[in-house]
Parts: structure tokens; sequence; C-alpha cells
């Protein structure tokens, strides 16, 4: 607890051991987990020596799942419980998730709750547990390569993702058993692999272009601090558009009808990848289809290209604009995405920033390797370390008004973690309850934005239309997480407001899939728990007791002293005897519940000392 | 939670008009190195939330420090002006007139000959009046003439839309 063990400054907290921490990127078509060794950031292989997993889970009769190239082999035999990029089913209601009904051949259901879950021969499947699965054989194999525990991992995300699809990615890790140190974005992710923070100061553009989908961002880096100034891009737009431009010159040029058969489909579009990938290495490729051969010059594909790739430019312009910067002052810019391979996408790259774009890493591998970077610092490995990532939520927060129009309470770009409060008031005398809609998006309409959740205020007190007061605060993390809190300022009646994901799993539903692995599991997963919370009671002990004795008298009054004395002394009677691992969890969270005010208080003393006084010279000197 | 510091003091700067951008970003990204919640990934979750809310005070406070509205917004709560009242602004009709030339310029720029050029000069002018705006703001705020500088800061309001829409259109004609 730094919070209530804080140092002076310049003294550094005590060292402690080394811990395993790991940098996940969840991709749609394949996975990766990477680890600092000896300083060097590395992808980590399976037992074959293989790194890429590819992010394909079979769902088998007697529960025997697979995951990676062995579930893949199923893919042709046994499609429909072969689920693969299921990345892009999360955080997804039934009517998006139909949406890609053509392109993905499984059979939806939704449960109790309106959740949509695949059909598999293995049960109703939700894609969180699909992603848990991935994510598991990920930690096995970092558990067996580092040989101990995981304490820690940074799971990757595209910058674009909206709230829903970023807590479902987290609640997949908690359903998987990862401790999630941080939701990074992919594309800051690639920035730290570049070790761009040891530049002293600059402005970086990471390009990130995969299969389906583009990100542009733009960030400022000084003195170890990467600000991102603005996110952009299209999710809809990616490598994949290359193969069907190229494919549809193919038909053409090869006289094969406009309506194919998904065979012949099928064949263009390998036919078109290839020639593709082929066209990075020579000018021409000769191409074999069918009964047509013919020959594909590379000016003649990036004519056919040229059309997406001014779009992706686009986008590149709107995000400078929307940081603010102007195209001149960008230093630096980074490929991400394996589209990047295609050399015509550089020399646009190059031609727009008027920078030789940084390539050197493989861009397939570059977010995990920028992710286990960025662990091994938030795991306390790499002390002394001033890197620090400030992201910017990728899309406007706001909830419903009258007539179904938005009003905006975050927007988009802003920096978090950010807070913002909204006062309502009662429109009916004696009115009690009141209904919260939130959503996500850029459009003025509520039908046209993503719906986050619905909640209801209840337990106003009843009094005349306008008296109450309500204000109602919106959190979100440094995850991009939300949360909301409700207070009624006349009664001072504050509220933790449970916010229902309008898609993803229930609080209650990742606690019984919990509950149910635990129940399958060996007896030592309740050992290890058990001792987690030893460590966990300890440490919390030890400091609290420290803090007291270094603050308690200047921040709390005799009474809250002995509260909290009390609460440890229960904790310390409870840490002495009980072989439960939830009794100990329980008693954790009611001692930290009890010293939350002093933690506060703490964190408020702690911000007026640190500048206090302080020129700008000695700030900057440490 | 409630942070008692203001958002000068929790840069440890004086409460003035004239900010020193560069100084507060210097400040801004010190104390978000210290308190931003990634320096709390492995402690327990109230820490953690408390860090949050640490951060997002902090973020806050620059936010509304760097922009010139909000500040000058910001400078008359601290002088215990309500900034939400209603104002007379309305009555002034030479300001109302000028509102009304600059925004049919604005809608009239598409239909230019060279739109692009032409909305770069109107930028321009209505750049240079904001910035009028904020020394008026700035002189009568020092004056402690809170009313005369919140009537300044209310004619910001109207420059401060006025460039967003310009910036909306700037986007829309380039990306056309």
């Amino acid at each position: 607890m730094v919070l209530l063990q804080i140092s002076e400054p310049g003294q550094s907290p005590q060292p402690h051991q080394r811990r395993n921490a790991v940098g996940i990127d969840l991709g749609t078509t394949n996975s990766l987990v990477a680890t600092v060794r000896s300083g060097m950031a590395e992808t980590l292989p399976d037992a074959k020596g293989r790194h890429l997993l590819p992010s394909v889970v079979h769902y088998a009769p007697q529960g025997a799942n697979c995951v990676g190239i062995e579930a893949a082999e199923h893919n042709v035999s046994d499609p429909l419980n072969t689920i693969s990029s299921v990345k892009r089913l999360l955080g997804r209601g039934l009517e998006d998730v139909k949406m890609f009904g053509n392109q993905l051949p499984y059979n939806f259901q939704t449960d109790q709750g309106g959740m949509p879950k695949i059909v598999t021969a293995n049960g109703l499947v939700s894609p969180i547990q699909v992603l848990a699965e991935i994510l598991r054989t990920l930690v096995r194999r970092a558990e067996a390569s580092l040989d101990g525990v995981l304490d820690g991992a940074v799971i990757t995300v595209p910058a674009y993702f909206d709230e829903a699809q970023r807590q479902a990615t987290k609640d997949a890790a908690t359903l998987a058993g990862v401790k999630v140190l941080r939701l990074l974005n992919e594309p800051t992710a690639a920035a730290i692999a570049y070790g761009l923070e040891n530049a002293k100061e600059g402005v970086i553009a990471v390009y990130d272009l995969g299969g389906g989908t583009f990100d542009v961002s733009i960030m400022r880096l000084s003195r170890g601090v990467f600000e991102v100034l603005a996110t952009g891009g299209d999710s809809a737009l990616g490598g994949d558009d290359f193969d069907h431009a190229i494919a549809e010159w193919l038909r053409q040029q090869s006289g094969m009808s406009e309506s194919l058969n998904p065979m012949e489909q099928r064949i263009l579009l390998e036919a078109a990848k290839a020639a593709k990938e082929e066209l990075t290495d020579s000018e021409t490729v000769e191409i074999e289809l069918l009964d047509w051969s013919g020959v594909l010059t590379r000016d003649v594909m990036d004519d056919l290209i040229d059309d997406l790739l001014n779009q992706t430019i686009r986008a590149c312009r709107r995000s400078l604009r929307d940081a603010g910067v102007a195209v001149d002052e960008i230093d630096t810019v980074v490929l991400v995405g394996g589209s990047t391979r295609t050399l015509r996408v550089r020399d646009k790259v190059a031609e727009f920033f008027g920078v030789e774009p940084l390539a050197n890493l493989d861009p397939d591998r570059v977010v995990a390797l920028g992710a286990a970077l960025q662990a091994e610092v938030l795991i306390g490995n790499k002390s002394g370390d001033e890197m620090l990532l400030l992201d910017v939520i990728p899309l406007s927060l706001g909830i419903e008004t009258m007539g179904g129009l938005i009003e905006k309470i975050i927007h988009r770009n802003t920096t978090i973690p950010v807070a913002k409060a909204q006062e309502f008031t009662t429109f009916k005398d004696g009115q009690t309850a009141m209904a919260v809609h939130i959503l996500q998006g850029e459009r003025e309409l509520v039908d046209d934005c993503r719906s986050l959740a619905r909640f209801e205020l209840r337990g106003i007190p009843p009094m005349v239309a306008g008296a109450a007061k309500i204000r109602v605060t919106y959190q979100v993390d440094a995850d991009g997480l939300l949360s909301v809190t409700a207070r009624e300022l006349t009664s001072n009646v504050e509220s933790r407001i449970e916010v229902k994901p309008s898609y993803g799993l229930a609080e209650d539903e990742i606690t019984q899939m919990l509950q149910d692995s635990f129940n399958h599991a060996r007896d030592d997963m309740q050992a290890r728990a058990l001792c987690e919370q030893q460590v966990d009671a300890d440490r919390m002990i030890e400091d609290l007791l420290a803090a007291l004795k270094q603050d308690g008298d200047k921040l709390l009054s005799a009474e809250e002293i002995q509260c909290l004395e009390v609460a440890v002394k229960e904790l310390q009677k409870i840490r002495a005897e009980t072989t439960q691992y939830r009794v100990l969890a329980r008693q954790i969270e009611a001692v930290g519940k009890t010293s939350e005010t002093f933690a506060a208080r703490r964190m408020d003393a702690s911000i007026k000392r640190a500048l206090a006084g302080r020129s700008l010279d000695e700030i900057e000197q440490g | 939670m409630n942070f008692s510091s203001d958002f000068f003091a929790v840069f440890s700067i004086t409460p003035v008009w004239d900010v020193d951008l560069n100084d507060l970003g210097v400040r801004y990204r010190k104390l978000q190195q210290e308190f931003h919640p990634d320096r709390y990934a492995t402690k327990s979750d109230i820490e953690r939330r408390v860090a949050v809310q640490a951060s997002s005070f902090i973020n806050q406070a620059f936010d509304t420090l760097k922009s010139p509205l909000k500040r000058a917004q910001y400078l008359l709560t601290l002088k215990d002006t309500d900034v939400d009242q209603e104002t007379h602004i309305t009555s002034d009709t030479v300001f109302l007139m000028q509102q009304i030339e600059l925004r049919e310029t604005l809608s009239d720029i598409s239909n230019k000959e060279n739109p692009l050029q032409s909305i770069a000069t109107l930028r321009i002018d209505v750049e240079s009046t904001y910035c009028e705006l904020q020394s008026e703001f700035q002189r009568q705020y020092e004056s402690e003439l809170f009313d005369d500088a919140f009537n300044a800061m209310v004619k910001m309001q109207f420059f401060a839309k006025l460039l967003v829409e310009i910036e909306q259109l700037e986007a829309e004609l380039e990306d056309s």
C-alpha cells in the first residue's frame, strides 16, 4: 500500500523480489505472449517452438477443448464448433453479431439476460469465455517458460475499442485468473517497443494497419511521459480490403462472372493475397488461376489499393487536427500490423508524414513486445523508471436526453482517467426514481451510438419537482472502463451504482463461472488462493500500522484511529487462524473499506506537498 | 472524494490569468508520474481507486488551466462569480451584429471560389479577436472588476464556439 506508506521525495520504497509479468497481444487472427529477460523483450514460444497462437478454440462434446493450431485443424471438419475471430464478437449485442452472420458460420442464441452466446457441442459459450480459453493457454505457456506463477499481465486492445469491448476483455482475464496490470492500447505498446521513450522529446505517429482494422494515434513524448493526443481510425478497413480489390481485378481479367460461388471466391482471394505478399519482394508476379494465367505488376496493384490507402491518410489528417499538431511536427512514425509490409503502404505513409517510418521490428510482434516492457515497469521490476503512459478515451461518452438525443459528458480524446459530474433534478412532485442511459459514440442520435448501460436511481427522497439535486459522477479509469456513482445532495445519500453492462457478462455470472472453475480445479488452487490472501493481509497490516504511526494523529480523529486499530487487530487474528481464503479476503476488504478515508486524506495531503514551493528547475531536476 | 487544493494550488502556481503553459505542462507530467494509477498497479483496490480519483483530479485541473476559456471561468469562480448566471450580452448590439456577420461569412464559405483560403482568413480574424477578448478579460480581472471580466468571458464563449465551428468546416473542406 503505497498510499498508506508514502515515501518522502527522493526516497524509494524498499526493493522487493523480482515478479513475473507478461505482455499479451490478443489478436483477431493470432495471439502472442511476451516477457522481459535481462532487459530485452521477447515473445515466448510453446513446447514446439511456435510463437504465434492462432486465436481459435475448438469445443468438443466431452469438454476436451483445444486452442491454437490444434483447434484450427478442425476448421474444415467441424466449423460450427471451431470458434475463430472471436475478438470481433467481443462486447457486441446480438444485432451486431448477426451482421457478421455471413462471415462467421456459428449459431447464436441469447441467454436470459439477452447476451449473445455461441451454440457449441460443449454447450452455450460466451465470446468472453472463448477469449478466456485463449488467455489461459498463453498464461500456461508463460508460466512454463518463466517457471513460476504469473503475477500480472498487460493486455493490449485496439485504441478504438469502446467501453463494452474493454470491459469484455477484462472480464475474460478475470475468468482466466489473470491479474490485469493495465489494458494498453496497441499503438501505444508499439511506440514503447521501439524504445522511443529514450528520446527526450518528440511527436510520434503510430500507423497500425491490420487485416480488418486501421488505427492511428498521435502522441507527444516528453521526459519519459507518453501523452496520447488523439486517436482515430476505421474499424472496418484493413489489408483484407486490399485482397478484395486485387481479387476483383483478377475476376475481371480472367473473365469470371460476377456471381461466384463461395469456393471460387475463396480461390480468388487466396490468389490475391499471395500475389500481394509476393509483390513486397518483386516487381511483378505471375498468377495462375483455374484456366487463366496473367501478370500483376506492382504499379497496377498500387493503383488498385490507392483509394483505400487514401482513406487511411485522411484518417491520419483528422487525427493530427484533433491533436492540434501540424504534420511537419511529427518526428517519428511507427508502423504496426501485418498489412504495413506492403511497400505501397510504407511509401504513402512516408510521403504524407515526410518521415521514413520505423519498421525494423516484426509488425506482428511489436505490440506484444511493447506490452511486455510496460508490464515490467508496472509490476515494479524496473525501479526508478519514470516512463508513464497517458491515454485518451477514443469515443465520447454521453447520456440519453429528451427525444432520443445524446448529451456528451466526456468528449473523445480526453486524457484518462477522468471524472465528470452532472446534476439532475426531479421533474415531478414526489418522484423517487429516475432512469439514466449511458452511450458511447460521436453521433447525435441514441440509435446511432453504442448503448453501454442503463440504470435506475432509486430512493430519492420525495420532494416537490425540482427540489431534489442528484449528482451523478462518471468515472473513467486508466483502462477506459466506466463506473458511476450518484449522490442526492440535499439528503447526502450516496450510492455506488452497479452499471449493468448492455453486452458481456453480469457480475454474478462471472462469479458463478469462477466458482465453477474452482470446483473443477485441483485442491492446490485453494491453497494458492489462501497464500496470496495471506501475503496481502501481511502487507496491509504492516503498511497500515506504519501509516498510522506516521500520520494518524495528523489526519484522523481519536475515534477514527481506534476504529482502524480494532480493524487491524481483527485482521491479524483472522490471518493467524483461518484456512478459508474467502474469509480472509472478506476481512481484507472490510479493513480496506475502513481505511479508505485515511488513504484518501493521505493522498490529498501528498498532492498538496508534491510541488509545493518548488521551482520549475527543481521539478525538472527530479 | 474531495481534494482540498484548488486547481492552481495543485500545480503550486499563483492564481493569475497569465499561466506559462510550458511550465504548467512540466508540473502536470511530474504530478502524473507520481499519482497516476499505473504507479499503483500492484496495490490494493482501494488504493487504486483513490489513485484514479487523484489522477482524474490532476487531469481536470490541467484541462481547466490550459484552456483560456475554462481558465477564465475558473478564475471567476474563485472570486465567487457564478459563471452560469444570466447575461445581458444580448443587449450589446454592436457585439451581436459582429457575431451575425461572422456567422454569415462562415456559412458563405462553401460557396467561395477558394473556400480553404477564405476560411483560413476568417480563422485568423476570429483568433485575433479572441486574443483581444482574453486581454480584455485579464485587464478587468486584474482590476478586480469581476462583472466586466464576466462579460468579457461571455464574449469569449461566443468566439470559442465559433472557432470550433470553423475547425469543423475546415475539416470537412479538407476531407472532401
